[in-house]
């Protein structure tokens, strides 16, 4: 289903901040077996929207890409767009799913504000893909199956905002604006079967599964897969149970998590709080619970039972989806590599050990280091780069390294630049902070900056011969042999020279006049 | 006057032939509007200067000798369930009080591309629930043969329009006999085409699975021209169907019945039925047989649930196109008392703008689709539905058209049936049946019954696709019946007195 916002009947913002009480993590595993599954909601990057023929687009001024269909307006219709479903049967295949011979939607009834029909066209009993699998590597290397009980298409709902509440929340807004830009957006929700064994790797594994998806995602073409602007978005369920206890425990649902951190944090923290207050004889209440990032904690949205009723119903303006075993076919010979298969073509490639390896993928970094080494860069240059630096700069700007503002063609550039001697280490973070800064690409930077080391040897003995004529002692030490003398000899021309030359070339020139006298 | 009860085809020979503008058509259509309307209701709203616009641009096109559509020049009635750009479109509902879609329906885009001036948008039951314009927001339509009496419903005004000489034609929807009931209880021809021939992108849905576009007109030659203007393959509309289904203007040139196997409906005559309307029904029969026609027995057992699955069917699919209507992005808006909320306001709105049956049916509706009476309910209706399909199919081959009265009883008086919905629904247990089975149905005159003098309808069913059947039959019964009277059944109406 669509993430909603606190819903109408949500709690008074004041019970919410109320400070939950944990248990220690290993502490909590220790009592408890831990079962999650996962809700994965992909907005698919198909140039019009799922039921009419509105622009796709993120960003644009609010209700300007929208029309009578995804207004809800009286008589409109919807019209299944063909790609849409072209690129569910994608995800589906790549999941290693069956896809349905024939496919329904069905409509889901609720009353909601940015849900402009006050029901969502959806798919029930009939998706269009299920049963699939995928193998999910944890950081610490283990492989666990996560087995996809089903992928359905259905549409995005409109963006609500509150405006004059101290929070941005429904409770206590004036009012709320909705944004129809988003409704009718095309969505696949991909569903795991309850997921058990994880154990204390539950939230690294709930993590590693949703970027994989999200990889799967991007490299299929089918989703911008950006996860900051919600194109790709999860729902956390946790339940924990007492070791050797053969019923499940009650779950909880967690929306609003939207980054890989924040996924592993919310699973741990549902965990840490679920095992409290079981072990103090309290019952977890069924109900979908909110991720704060800012306070690292989840909230109680509104209470959710099996009961929920949408009467669901098959949708009578659609006919059944009937794609063709030879379409599917098709398709299906389209598809990219594996991620797992990738993986291991990608390490083989570029010689990483397994531990550079994994280090790459945990960060985040695989497309990154592809695209930079694509461009021209050296493996192990646009490893260090991007491990490196940017995530360096990422992090203390407490930033997505993937939001950050270079591409991978700039990243090989400047590497490139490094390795033929034109930047040294230091100018080349210049330019890197140039490029960050939108100042353009390394060349113009280098340009207006005036950044390009000198290679010029009459400029470097120049320099060189006025450090030397300040300290005369230093060619007599270099005579007898003692070459660390050298040093303050080269840092003095760098300084002089603003860090604009090459190092090894100053040394070099250093020891040969040293010789020459 | 004359010119006025006129038909649509002979109207469009005369244009054809500059005889008459469609200028002075649609001024002398507009002038008895004015006269009738405040009596008898049958439009809501009359767009006279877009009709005199419209009018004025096809005799434009014609003087300069520019080749245009049949019924081009020939002025036109649109019920008020289908989007008109411009032109306040209501539904009947107090909900839309005012509302002027941004976009055309399709069946509109059509009407215009066939250059017929629009009168304007006529009455009907509030989202076209109900068999009498009673339950429209804005007070019921006359029946123009009896000013006491119903001209059927939900599209009462489009009937009431046509039989009024208000216009030649009329645009009707018909989601459990809402075009061919009016037809029948006014003397007028419906038809309700296959499901899916006519575009239903722009009205506004009440039964999604069940609704259909169709003509509303004095003779079956207009019928079929009409039909042949506004059907045809809508990608805006998924259920709409790909193929087209023949010329109905060319069925309706038929001359003969020979050897037409026609199978009459056991379930469908006899007991509950008034009696001046099966002696019309069995004098129509005779008529057919003297002709060559051939008459088989058929028989419908399921058509005993017909009546029980749609009112499941048809409100749980109203319950949820009706949700649409919550004042968040367009129509009426009720502030509640005190602190609003976006819940209290959509409810108050909801409570204010929707009227006693659209209520019901939201309630009936919405029950039938939760959780836990679903399959006792919404998944049994469907399964009656399926039976209905394979009894048609089955009295199909048996005969070419198969054939009943169209409604048990003759027009019935206002107010006769407002307190009790149960007997206003059955009086759609012979139109119902098409709606569940997509298949298309005509309703025509037959005559009127001895004890009341009002007209009587007969329907034909074919299979789906096979429109032109119904046009073929209903051609050569028309032709056989004004030969036998010596008149058209319009001749027969009483004179209007409404000052």
């Amino acid at each position: 289903m669509v993430q909603k916002d606190d819903g109408l009947r949500s709690r008074a913002e004041g019970e919410l901040m109320a400070k939950d009480q944990l248990m220690d993590y290993q502490k909590a595993l220790e009592a408890y077996e831990v079962v999650i599954g996962l809700e994965v909601h992909v907005e698919l990057n198909t140039n019009t929207k799922m039921f009419c023929g509105c622009a796709n687009v993120f960003g644009d001024e609010p209700n300007t890409n929208v029309c009578p269909n995804c207004l809800g307006f009286p008589g409109a219709m919807p019209a299944v767009n063909g790609k849409a479903i072209e690129n569910s049967i994608k995800i589906g295949l790549a999941l290693d799913c069956q896809i349905a011979a024939t496919g329904r939607f069905a409509r889901k009834n609720y009353f909601y504000p940015d849900l402009a029909k006050n029901f969502q066209t959806s798919q029930y009993d009939e998706p269009i893909a299920f049963e699939g699998k995928i193998d999910i590597e944890v950081p610490s290397g283990k492989v666990f199956t996560v087995e996809i009980e089903r992928a359905h298409m259905e549409e995005d709902a409109g963006k609500l905002t509150h405006v004059g509440g101290s929070t941005g929340r429904i409770q206590g807004a004036e009012y709320s604006l909705v944004d129809f830009n988003r409704a009718g957006v095309p969505l696949v929700e991909i569903v795991t079967k309850p997921i058990y064994g994880a154990g204390d790797e539950a939230p690294e594994l709930a993590a590693a599964y949703v970027r994989s998806i999200r990889e799967i995602v991007k490299n299929l073409g089918v989703s911008d897969a950006r996860m900051e602007r919600g194109n790709v978005r999860c729902d956390a369920n946790v339940s924990i149970r007492p070791k050797g206890e053969a019923k499940l425990g009650t779950r909880t649902e967690t929306k609003n998590v939207n980054s890989l951190r924040s996924i592993e944090r919310a699973v741990k923290y549902e965990i840490q709080r679920q095992a409290h207050l079981l072990s103090q004889g309290v019952a977890i209440i069924q109900e979908t619970r909110h991720w704060h990032e800012d306070r690292g904690a989840t909230s109680s949205g509104r209470p959710k039972s099996d009961a929920d009723d949408y009467r669901y119903f098959p949708e009578p303006d659609l006919v059944p989806i009937k794609p063709s075993k030879e379409w599917i076919e098709q398709i299906r010979a389209t598809l990219p590599e594996k991620p797992a298969v990738r993986r291991k073509r990608l390490m083989e490639l570029w010689g990483f050990s397994e531990l550079e390896f994994r280090d790459v993928v945990n960060s985040d970094l695989l497309d990154e280091i592809d695209e930079t080494v694509k461009a021209g860069a050296k493996p192990q240059a646009a490893r260090k780069w991007w491990t490196g630096e940017l995530a360096r700069i990422a992090n203390s700007e407490n930033k997505d390294i993937n939001e950050l503002a270079i591409t991978p063609l700039q990243v090989a550039q400047i590497a490139e630049l490094v390795e033929s001697g034109k930047l040294t280490d230091r100018l080349a973070r210049e330019v890197l902070t140039g490029v960050l800064a939108g100042e353009g690409d390394p060349a113009a930077i280098i340009a207006a900056r005036g950044l390009e080391v000198v290679s010029d040897d009459g400029a470097l003995l120049a320099a060189i011969d006025k450090v030397l004529a300040e300290q005369p002692d230093v060619l007599e030490k270099i005579r007898e042999g003692k070459l660390q003398a050298a040093g303050a000899v080269i840092g003095a021309v760098m300084k002089a020279m603003s860090g604009s030359a090459d190092a090894a070339r100053v040394r070099e020139l250093v020891i040969q006049r040293a010789t020459e006298g | 006057m004359e010119l006025l009860s006129k038909s649509a085809s002979e109207l469009a020979s005369m244009l054809v032939k500059k005889e008459i503008s469609s200028v002075e058509l649609t001024k002398a259509q507009l002038d008895n509007i004015d006269k009738l309307n405040p009596k008898i209701n049958s439009y809501l709203t009359v767009t006279h200067e877009l009709a005199l616009s419209q009018a004025k641009q096809v005799d434009d096109q014609r003087a300069k000798g520019e080749s245009l559509p049949a019924l081009a020049g020939v002025p036109i009635a649109v019920k008020d369930n289908l989007a008109t750009i411009g032109i306040a479109t209501t539904a009947g509902s107090k909900i839309l009080q005012g509302w002027v879609p941004p976009y055309d329906a399709t069946v509109v885009k059509k009407i215009l591309a066939n250059k017929m001036p629009i009168l304007g948008k006529t009455n009907l039951d509030e989202f076209a629930m109900g068999s009498s314009t009673e339950n429209s927001a804005y007070g019921p339509s006359l029946n123009p043969w009896d000013l006491t009496r119903t001209p059927g419903g939900s599209g009462g005004g489009s009937s009431s329009a046509v039989a009024s000489m208000q216009a030649p034609l009329a645009i009707g929807s018909d989601t459990g006999g809402s075009i061919r009931f009016p037809a029948a209880v006014t003397g007028t021809v419906g038809v309700k085409p296959t499901y899916g021939a006519v575009s239903r992108y722009g009205l506004i849905a009440l039964g999604s699975s069940l609704d259909q576009v169709g003509p509303v007109t004095r003779n079956v030659m207009d019928a079929a021209m009409l039909q042949d203007a506004i059907a045809g393959h809508d990608p805006m509309d998924a259920t709409s169907l790909p193929e087209s289904l023949g010329s109905m203007t060319e069925a309706a040139k038929n001359d003969s019945v020979k050897g037409l196997r026609i199978g009459i409906i056991k379930e469908l005559t006899g007991e509950g039925f008034q009696k001046g309307v099966s002696e019309k029904f069995n004098e129509a029969l005779e008529v057919l047989v003297a002709a060559g026609a051939e008459i088989v027995e058929v028989s419908c057992p399921s058509f005993q649930y017909a009546i029980a699955a749609y009112y499941l069917i048809q409100p749980a699919e109203a319950s949820s196109n009706l949700a649409r209507f919550d004042s968040v992005r367009f129509g009426l808006r009720v502030m509640p008392e005190g602190a609003a909320t976006v819940e209290k306001v959509m409810s108050a709105t909801r409570e204010a703008g929707f009227g006693p049956e659209v209520k019901r049916r939201i309630i009936l509706g919405t029950y039938a689709l939760s959780s836990g009476y679903y399959d006792a309910y919404y998944g049994s209706a469907q399964k009656v539905r399926t039976l209905i399909q394979a009894d048609l199919a089955k009295a199909f081959e048996k005969a070419d058209v198969l054939v009943s009265p169209t409604a048990p009883t003759t027009a019935f008086k206002l107010g006769e049936k407002q307190e009790d919905p149960l007997a206003m629904y059955l009086n759609d247990i012979a139109t119902i049946p098409a709606n569940l089975a997509g298949i298309p149905g005509m309703s025509l005159p037959v005559g009127l019954a001895k004890e009341d003098n009002l007209p009587v309808g007969a329907q034909f069913l074919a299979p789906a696709r096979e429109d032109a059947r119904l046009y073929k039959v209903g051609a050569v019964l028309e032709k056989l019946l004004e030969a036998k009277w010596s008149k058209k059944m319009m001749d027969f109406a009483p004179e209007l007195k409404v000052n």
